[in-house]
């Protein structure tokens, strides 16, 4: 498709868009949102990128093959399940480190919940837009 | 040419240094074989040995073993025979480039059968047994590049899984019944076995996974074929290991399951027919292996013989045949392996005067093969007279169960100077005349197996002491004195033996007329097993492809109205099912956004199903998408309502690719198509709405929900229960769905790219 307008406004919705599936991921816990609906938003994004731009450029802008992309969240996923069994946990337990202040009521804690949760934003990013690629291979 | 030349070198170098390497393969099952030697006067006195740890607890199943004297004679012969196979294949195999791919195969096979005759658990025994399948099945088919092979790896896999699957069932039934899959209190159980109803169901599923392994009629015909394998496979699987894991399980399971008529006739017949089937078949036979073969059958179907009684004298006859047998018929495939190695063939008929050139070998041949003709002073000739003993003693049927012996044994002794005479003596064959001794590394093995027959043989108080009585002991459950001995007296035995002797010197001589009558007469017999199995795995083909048609033909459609439709049915037996229930329809007091909702919806279905064009179609397919995930968000379930959005979006962008290529809208049929879907799609709407009302009606009970909603904060210190779940409390089902995705997206990248690349040719 060649729409300048389109194009123009792709180029700040995109950025917008994947700063917007990052949100998504990090306050997924507490309020709506999470891994899979921020893999989605981000693959959204490289297919508005593709629709304006073209399938070449979306796949120069992305830099790693997509489904590279799906497999390093697969790994990280299970890597977050194995780590909850280094800290004494049943494999795929949430595991919690609170650096300041208290669990519940607020201050920073990092988990390997989190961490799972990249892994599925990946994944969901990685296999969506592998499949949008293929697709428009195929055309 | 050069630098071929040089890798050759290089090969050769490393092969040298690789086979002296290799013989260490033999050591751990050596050391394994010296570690139970240690063992074995402790066990023979009656001790046992059990450890192993609980495995799945709330099911009461351990990973146990339990070595008690039977167990300990079975994995003897295991790791003896394992460490003699071992250094024979190093010679054997030498050189060929999958070496070590084949000893992580016989490992995985040698590991698989001790466990299975160790095992002190019937699930870890089951576990084993499936490990022998598999294990055989990579050993059968080694030269995968033949489809003999090929073919004869399935056919074994099959067979021994289905009868595996049966064992599973039966296992199951008799812990049940015993009250636990603990090896010691399943045999402490017997009488409570045999009185259980269960009984004639468990042993009738026992017996079909004993049988399908050890190859008794009517699975007899996966073994012959078996030897599709490397010949030191043969030597290792017809001698010790995989066909007695069928015995072994016999025996294990004749304290608990025997002393009953349905079971001592059943062996008995079964044994004895599959002893005269095999035997006719072995006379026919011109390849040395193949002869072979079949003489094992004869032994497996005369030891199934003997393990249907319960005289001592019977069973004691058993087990020393069953140790005759793995030291001869190791010796004996080895030798075979030998002559085609040195000769080039193992025809019987291409065959002779091998004697001169190979006296070593014919040394061993003789050795090996008297032992199973049983002549004295071979341990043989002690099997043998103890089999005529325990034949004339078994209760139920004394003149069959003899007489099959007697036409097995001479039978066997026919095959015996097959395979030790007729190569090695007569004129030397102008096909092959530079036959060379083979190598000492094909013959150390034999040499060592056969001398042990005519050691023990000459001291039976060897092996007898503290082997095959304790075994006895065990299989029988009291204190058992047993005599080996090669001078039994002028006895009924001996007569049958001289009897033997007789008729199979005398079918040895007219061999080649007794085959030719015997292969004039199968030629005309209509069918036999092997055929027959071909045709139902046919039949089971076509039958798959039948099904396959019917219900995933290929066309996205026809699925769709399969599965809308099985889901239809259910629905309705289901509602059918559920009775009475009074539907109570209240008109919804929603508010404006939320009636838009709704039309937005039903708009949208509607004017999908009447729309002309795809792309209409599919805008408003999106426009329903869109109501859906407006509804969600308005009833409180914002997560669901942004991940449909989200979907639809990309689904449009997804079929917007690929919208030019979708056959759907063809024209022409479409009218009887669009009426016959509407239909269908309006059952199911109304199905579900109707389920949905009548599951509204019930109670709704909570727990899991009450629990997400209480435990969220305090325990996954989250506050969006949907997503604590997705990454908490269900992460690792979350895991799994990532990798179908995942999975799924592969796929579709392998489907389109198969199309794309149809689609350039």
């Amino acid at each position: 498709m060649n729409s300048l307008v389109l194009q123009s406004a792709t180029r700040v919705l995109v950025a917008l868009l994947l700063v917007f599936s990052v949100y998504m991921l990090l306050r997924g816990h507490n309020h709506p949102g999470g891994g899979f609906i921020a893999g989605l938003i981000a693959a959204s994004a490289f297919a508005l990128f593709a629709m304006a731009w073209g399938m070449e450029a979306a796949q120069s802008a992305l830099r790693i093959p997509p489904g590279n992309l799906a497999a390093t969240g697969v790994l990280i996923a299970a890597f977050s399940g194995v780590l909850a069994v280094f800290f004494e946990g049943a494999p795929f337990s949430g595991q919690w480190l609170q650096l300041t202040g208290h669990k519940n009521t607020g201050g920073i804690s990092i988990s390997n919940v989190l961490i799972f949760d990249i892994g599925v934003y990946l994944v969901v990013f990685g296999s969506v837009l592998t499949l949008i690629f293929a697709l428009e291979e195929v055309k | 040419m050069g630098t071929a030349g040089g890798g050759e070198n290089r090969d050769n170098g490393q092969a040298k240094l690789g086979r002296h390497l290799t013989l260490l393969t033999a050591l751990p099952p050596a050391l394994l074989t010296l570690l139970l030697l240690l063992y074995m006067p402790d066990i023979a006195a009656g001790r046992t040995i059990s450890f192993g740890f609980v495995w799945i607890a709330d099911l009461g199943i351990a990973f146990r073993f339990y070595i008690d004297a039977l167990s300990l004679l079975f994995a003897l012969l295991i790791s003896a025979i394992g460490a003699f196979v071992a250094i024979y294949a190093v010679a054997f195999l030498h050189g060929h480039p999958q070496l070590r791919r084949f000893f992580l195969y016989l490992y995985l096979f040698i590991v698989g059968m001790l466990g299975l005759v160790l095992a002190g658990d019937l699930i870890t025994l089951f576990v084993f047994w499936e490990v022998t399948s598999v294990a055989s099945y990579l050993l059968i088919g080694f030269n995968h590049t033949s489809a003999v092979a090929r073919r004869s790896a399935l056919q074994a896999l099959l067979v021994t899984t289905l009868g595996g699957l049966c064992l599973l069932v039966g296992l199951l039934l008799l812990g049940s019944v015993a009250g636990s899959y603990e090896m010691t209190q399943v045999l402490a159980s017997g009488e409570a076995v045999r009185a259980s109803p269960l009984y004639f169901a468990i042993l009738i599923l026992l017996l079909i996974g004993a049988f399908s392994k050890s190859a008794q009629l009517p699975f007899h015909f996966w073994l012959p074929n078996a030897m599709a394998a490397p010949t030191p496979v043969s030597a290792y699987l017809h001698s010790a290991t995989m066909v007695k894991a069928g015995i072994y399980l016999l025996a294990r399971m004749h304290p608990v399951m025997g002393q009953t008529d349905i079971w001592e006739w059943t062996l008995t017949c079964t044994g004895a027919a599959t002893a005269t089937v095999a035997a006719v078949a072995a006379l026919r036979q011109t390849d040395l292996k193949l002869a072979l073969a079949y003489t094992t059958v004869i032994a497996l179907g005369t030891l199934t013989m003997f393990l249907g009684s319960d005289a001592t004298i019977v069973i004691a006859a058993a087990i020393t045949f069953l140790f005759v047998h793995s030291l001869y018929k190791a010796a004996l495939f080895m030798v075979v392996g030998i002559i085609d190695k040195q000769a080039g063939t193992r025809d019987i008929n291409k065959l002779g005067g091998l004697g001169q050139s190979m006296q070593i070998t014919f040394v061993i041949a003789l050795a090996a093969a008297l032992s199973m003709a049983g002549f004295p002073p071979f341990l043989g000739f002690i099997g043998k007279e103890l089999k005529y003993e325990g034949a004339l003693a078994v209760a139920s049927e004394p003149a069959l169960v003899a007489t099959a012996a007697v036409f097995a044994n001479a039978v066997t002794v026919t095959v015996a100077g097959m395979v030790a005479l007729k190569p090695f003596l007569g004129r030397p064959n102008h096909v092959y005349p530079n036959v060379q001794e083979a190598p000492a590394g094909l013959w150390i093995s034999p040499l060592i197996l056969g001398g042990l027959g005519l050691t023990f043989g000459l001291v039976p108080e060897l092996v007898n002491d503290e082997l095959i009585t304790p075994a006895v002991t065990a299989i029988l459950g009291t204190s058992e004195t047993i005599e080996l001995k090669l001078w039994h007296g002028l006895n009924i035995p001996l007569l049958l033996s001289i009897l033997t002797f007789g008729l199979g010197i005398a079918m040895y001589l007219g061999l080649s007329r007794l085959r030719d009558w015997l292969s004039w007469d199968f030629s005309h017999a209509p069918t036999n097993a092997d055929q027959l199995w071909d045709k139902s795995l046919e039949k089971l083909r076509l039958i798959a492809a039948l099904q396959t048609n019917l219900l995933q033909n290929g066309v996205m459609r026809h699925y769709l109205t399969v599965i809308f439709f099985t889901i239809s049915l259910v629905l309705t037996y289901a509602l059918i099912r559920t009775g009475q229930y009074s539907l109570v329809f209240e008109w919804p007091h929603l508010n404006l956004k939320e009636w838009a909702a709704i039309l937005l919806t039903v708009g949208g279905a509607l004017m999908a199903g009447a729309a002309r064009k795809p792309l209409i179609a599919i805008c408003a397919l999106g426009a329903l998408g869109v109501g859906i995930a407006l509804i969600y968000l308005f009833f409180g379930a914002p997560d669901v309502a942004i991940t449909q959005l989200l979907v639809e979006t990309l689904f449009l962008v997804l079929v917007a690719a690929i919208l030019p290529r979708l056959p759907v809208f063809s024209p022409g049929r479409k009218i009887r198509f669009r009426s016959r879907d509407a239909a269908l799609g309006a059952l199911l709407g109304l199905l579900v709405t109707l389920t949905i009302l009548v599951v509204l009606q019930t109670p709704f009970d909570s727990p899991a929900s009450n629990f997400f909603k209480e435990a969220s904060v305090p325990q996954a210190h989250g506050r969006n229960i949907v997503n604590v779940i997705l990454v908490d409390f269900r992460a690792l089902d979350t895991f799994g769905e990532i990798i179908v995705v995942f999975t799924a997206a592969i796929a579709a990248v392998t489907l389109l790219g198969h199309r794309l690349r149809r689609g350039k040719q």
